[in-house]
């Protein structure tokens, strides 16, 4: 029964959440807050992960295809599809939904557990409107560029990964990357992005918004935010890639 | 004059107010007292429009808030002040930019026009060269005194204070106390505190209402108090030896 109460209030969140800013210039100046804070911030960690872990990807391929009739361009081929169609736009989400999303419902659940989100709407603004939705806009337009940087420097750290580990030529890797390579799949993944961007911020504001206590319910609120977050783009994931490739 | 006219609120089965009835005039400083768990907060939440109330009416200057349309209300959050408990101060911004925000939000003065009228109330709260720090480099009684400041910006007709002398000591408080009523007097606005601190009844409580157990209880003023045989007042007021002595030295 609190599971269907929580959706319906997030339904609703989303009602004050969509409305014309109060003012032009405050929701422009939050906005580009916003960007930083949530997608330029983030850009070191997915540089980080996504080569390594392309690295990884391209290093596992090629232990595993030790049967010498399987051609070794196939390990570039397998890296660049794991990479462009699930590590990217979803494990790369997964992350953020750990860092942003802590961050968004911790930093809202402390405005709310030191009466400054009360102070906002004792001056009349809205401040579901004021605080959430430059999240949300900054989140949808910026992620599809951070998850564009992941696939490359994913691909990227595998090309480098064959040099380092020796298992396969930089022509083979090359060649693997370029064959039957499918745009509408880069259009999924964005897609894919947008979805789980909107989640990523409008899941943890929920959280942190409605908190109620102190320090530890905000940090209660930021793991819930963490968890859920997590939990909806697994599922999201499953439908859409139904959806989408089915 | 705010009229406030049998109030009822209740947070699940917990009725918190139980029907008050109050008013509250220009240029008096009004206090509202009572223990905790009696209703005061939540007095002053419905007070400020960020509790609805279940039954009852709060008039502003005879607008009922009940009938408003949205646009109205809107209207009137930029005629109130409020002083929170804790400062709520945005910690994220500078004090100038705390201060500026409702100007920035609810006006089109230029950049210019609104800094002289951060640095005016600045220096009405007695605060210089704190422009440019954060809420954290500041100390508690200089927080009160921002947020006194950016609760004054707008030139509100009704300010609200919720605790201000709360963690405080005995000095600040006064200064607080005493700021208050200078801007209450100075501006002519209707001024509503809820405070435990009996130092600050005493001093500035041109209107006292009690409240237990979410019903107004007693009404007075700071003369009256002393004179009072109300025994919930009493037991409140003078639970401690001292404020009994100060009592019964008034008293002859």
């Amino acid at each position: 029964m609190n599971y269907l109460r929580n959706i319906g209030k997030y339904f609703l969140m989303l009602g004050q959440v969509f409305r014309k800013p109060q003012k032009g210039s405050i929701f422009w100046e939050c906005l580009f807050n916003e960007i930083e804070e949530l997608g330029i911030k983030s850009m070191g960690i997915v540089v980080f992960i996504s080569f390594f872990v392309g690295g990884v990807v391209a290093i596992q391929t090629g232990l595993n295809v030790d049967n010498p009739l399987i051609p070794k361009y196939l390990i570039g081929f397998a890296t660049k599809r794991s990479i462009i169609l699930e590590f990217a736009p979803t494990f790369m989400s997964v992350i953020l939904a750990g860092k942003v999303g802590s961050y968004i419902s911790s930093t809202i659940g402390t405005m709310r557990v030191t009466e400054q989100i009360d102070a906002l709407e004792v001056m009349g603004v809205n401040t579901l409107n004021y605080l959430v939705l430059p999240k949300i806009i900054s989140s949808v337009f910026f992620y599809p560029f951070i998850i564009l940087l992941a696939m490359i420097i994913g691909i990227f750290g595998g090309w480098i990964s064959g040099f380092a580990t020796g298992l396969f030529t930089s022509d083979d890797y090359i060649t693997g990357i370029r064959e039957d390579f499918k745009p509408y799949f880069i259009t999924y993944s964005l897609i894919k992005t947008m979805v789980f961007a909107f989640i990523i911020a409008t899941v943890p504001s929920f959280y942190g918004y409605y908190v109620k206590g102190g320090s530890i319910e905000v940090g209660k609120a930021s793991t819930l935010a963490v968890v859920w977050t997590s939990v909806v783009i697994i599922l999201l994931n499953y439908f859409l890639t139904q959806m989408l490739l089915g | 004059m705010i009229e406030v006219t049998n109030l009822h609120k209740s947070f699940d089965d917990n009725e918190v107010l139980k029907g008050v009835s109050a008013t509250f005039e220009k240029g008096d400083t009004s206090m509202i007292i009572g223990a905790s768990g009696s209703g005061k907060t939540v007095l002053l939440k419905c007070l400020v429009g960020l509790f609805l109330p279940d039954e009852g009416e709060i008039s502003y200057d005879g607008r009922p808030y009940s009938k408003m349309s949205t646009k109205d209300k809107r209207g009137l959050r930029k005629e109130i002040g409020m002083v929170f408990q804790g400062g709520a101060l945005f910690d994220s911004q500078t004090i100038e930019d705390n201060i500026m925000f409702p100007l920035k939000m609810f006006t089109d003065q230029t950049k210019e026009e609104m800094l002289e009228r951060v640095n005016f109330v600045l220096h009405r709260v007695n605060l210089e060269n704190v422009n440019k720090k954060y809420p954290a480099e500041i100390s508690g009684g200089m927080q009160k005194r921002v947020s006194i400041a950016r609760a004054i910006v707008m030139k509100p007709k009704y300010l609200f204070c919720d605790e201000p002398n709360s963690g405080l000591d005995p000095q600040t408080a006064m200064v607080i106390d005493n700021l208050i009523q200078e801007i209450t007097d100075e501006y002519q606005i209707i001024t509503i505190i809820n405070s435990h601190d009996m130092n600050s009844v005493m001093e500035i409580g041109e209107k006292i209402i009690f409240l237990k157990e979410g019903l107004k209880a007693w009404e007075g003023n700071y003369k009256t108090i002393f004179k009072t045989d109300n025994k919930a007042v009493t037991d409140f007021v003078y639970s401690s030896d001292l404020f009994k002595k100060i009592r019964e030295t008034y008293n002859k």
